[in-house]
This record gives structure tokens, sequence and C-alpha cells, in this order.
């Protein structure tokens, strides 16, 4: 099946592409905060092009429609923002610095 | 716009969260990866059986008043947002001069009240690449959020309000 092999390379490449820029992000980036976004990035379109790209591929094996890879994108889906939140919150009250280029929320509220 | 219409009784007592049975068994069919009817009987037990558990976990609970709109919310604002949002995060990644980013933080005052559907726009705003919420304020009335790259604080709260919280605040009753 050459057409379900290239849709699942193309997937597969999107996905570690993703994935690296998210690698390649938390690296580059200055402060604390500016390096959070980097692997939210990968959680999302990463992984969530790899879980295609094995849906796809376990779907034409013969074995039936798969689908277990939608429930790897929820399930992270539902803990990915949970800690990053917590990173982020933690990093606030132990004050790290940041490049400030503008602040419009007060850094520590009712502290 | 306060929650007023909270239940605090079921309409059907064996069955106190129709909508999370029905999750629940989706979520059990997806993980065994068939629909034969043994699996959907067990499913459905499940499904009926953990909101007996969890029931006392969520004393108020908003309800979803409109279940269409959270779809079309879903796949049509929330999926597209972040395949758009993740292609221009990885052209601010690999631009050459990094200095140029003005990131930082912005305050996104809420209209939501629930805390559950507060919760969810602050993962929502999460998971949308450029955004991450960093804090909800003491008195839950706003949320904190550091963006990546900000030209116009004004302009992105606005965004964040009419794209995600107006269309949050339809879907439950909130």
């Amino acid at each position: 099946m050459f057409f379900i092999e290239c849709v699942v390379s193309f997937f597969l490449i999107l996905g570690a592409f993703f994935a690296l820029t998210g690698s390649i992000g938390l690296y580059r980036m200055t402060d604390f905060f500016n390096r959070l976004h980097g692997p939210t990035k990968a959680t999302t379109l990463g992984v969530g092009s790899m879980a295609i790209a094995s849906a796809v591929f376990f779907s034409f094996q013969g074995n039936g429609i798969s689908f277990h890879e939608v429930l790897i994108t929820l399930f992270l889906f539902i803990t990915a923002p949970v800690s990053a939140h917590f990173l982020a919150k933690a990093a606030r009250h132990q004050r790290t610095p940041q490049d400030q280029h503008h602040s419009h929320a007060p850094r520590h509220k009712a502290d | 716009m306060s929650c007023s219409e909270k239940k605090s009784s079921p309409r059907i007592p064996w069955l106190p969260q129709p909508v999370l049975t029905l999750v629940l068994l989706i979520i059990w069919l997806f993980l065994t990866n068939t629909i034969s009817p043994g699996h959907i009987l067990l499913g459905g037990l499940i499904g009926i059986i953990i909101p007996w558990f969890t029931n006392r976990f969520w004393p108020e609970r908003p309800e979803l008043i409109r279940p269409v709109r959270l779809f079309r919310f879903f796949f049509f604002t929330f999926l597209s947002d972040i395949i758009v949002a993740n292609i221009s995060v990885v052209k601010l990644i690999l631009q050459p001069d990094l200095s140029q980013l003005k990131s930082g933080f912005i305050e996104v005052p809420l209209e939501i009240e629930d805390p559950m559907v507060t919760t969810l726009l602050a993962s929502i705003i999460s998971l949308t690449p450029g955004t991450v919420t960093a804090e909800v304020s003491k008195d839950q009335r706003s949320l904190i959020v550091h963006g990546l790259d900000i030209p116009d604080p004004e302009t992105e709260i606005h965004l964040i309000k009419t794209r995600y919280e107006a269309p949050l605040k339809e879907i439950f009753s909130c």
C-alpha cells in the first residue's frame, strides 16, 4: 500500500518536526517562562501527528480500525496544561527572573 | 449571567451524570478497540457505576446546554487554532533574532464564575501555543497568562475573551 505508507510517513515526519522545534525552542529561549512554550507545542501537534500516523498504520493492518491513539491525545490534552500551569505558578512564587518587555499583570498579586 | 440552572438533584436517580456515562462508554470502546456487544455492555456498566462514586465530588456542576455548539467549538475553533498557532510559534522559535520577542504577562478578566469552566478555559489557553496560563487570581476573577509574543496586550485579551470565553459561556449554563 504505497499511498498509505506515504500518508503515514508524512504524519511521522510532521510530528517529528514539531517535536524537534519544541526542543529547539526549549534550548533557544531566553527565560524560564518563554521556555515553557516549547514543550506545549511538542505535546499538541507533535504527539498528535504521530498518533494519527499510528492510527492510520494500524487501521490498514487488517485487524480493524485502530482508535486507541485518540485516547493518548485526549489524556495529554487533559494533563499537559495542568503541569504547565504548576511549573509557571511555582516559578512565579519563586520570583524567577524574566526578560520582561512589558507587563500588564501585577507580578505578585496579593502575596 | 449567574449559574442559576445548577441542579442539586439529578433527573434520573440511578443515572446521576448521563453525559459522563456516555463519555466513559465511548472511552471504554476506544480503549478496547472493538464495538462488540459484550464490550458495549461492560462499558455501559462502568459508565453507570463510576458516576455513583464520583457524584459527591461534583456538588455543583455546570450543565452542558449546547452539545452541538461544543462540537463546533472543539473542531473548528480549538483544533484549528492549535494548528494555526503551532505554525506561528514554530516561526517565532526559528527566527534568528529572539530579542525581538515581546513576551510578558497579561491579566485576562473573567466573566465565567464556575470553577470547572474556568479550568477548561485555562487549559484551552495553555494548549493553544504561544500562551500559557500561569495563575488564577485569588478571587478567581481573572487569569494571569504568559504570552510568548504579545505586541499588543489589549488585542490579545480581547481575542481570548471573544474566541474562547464567549463560546464556553454559551455552551455551559453559565
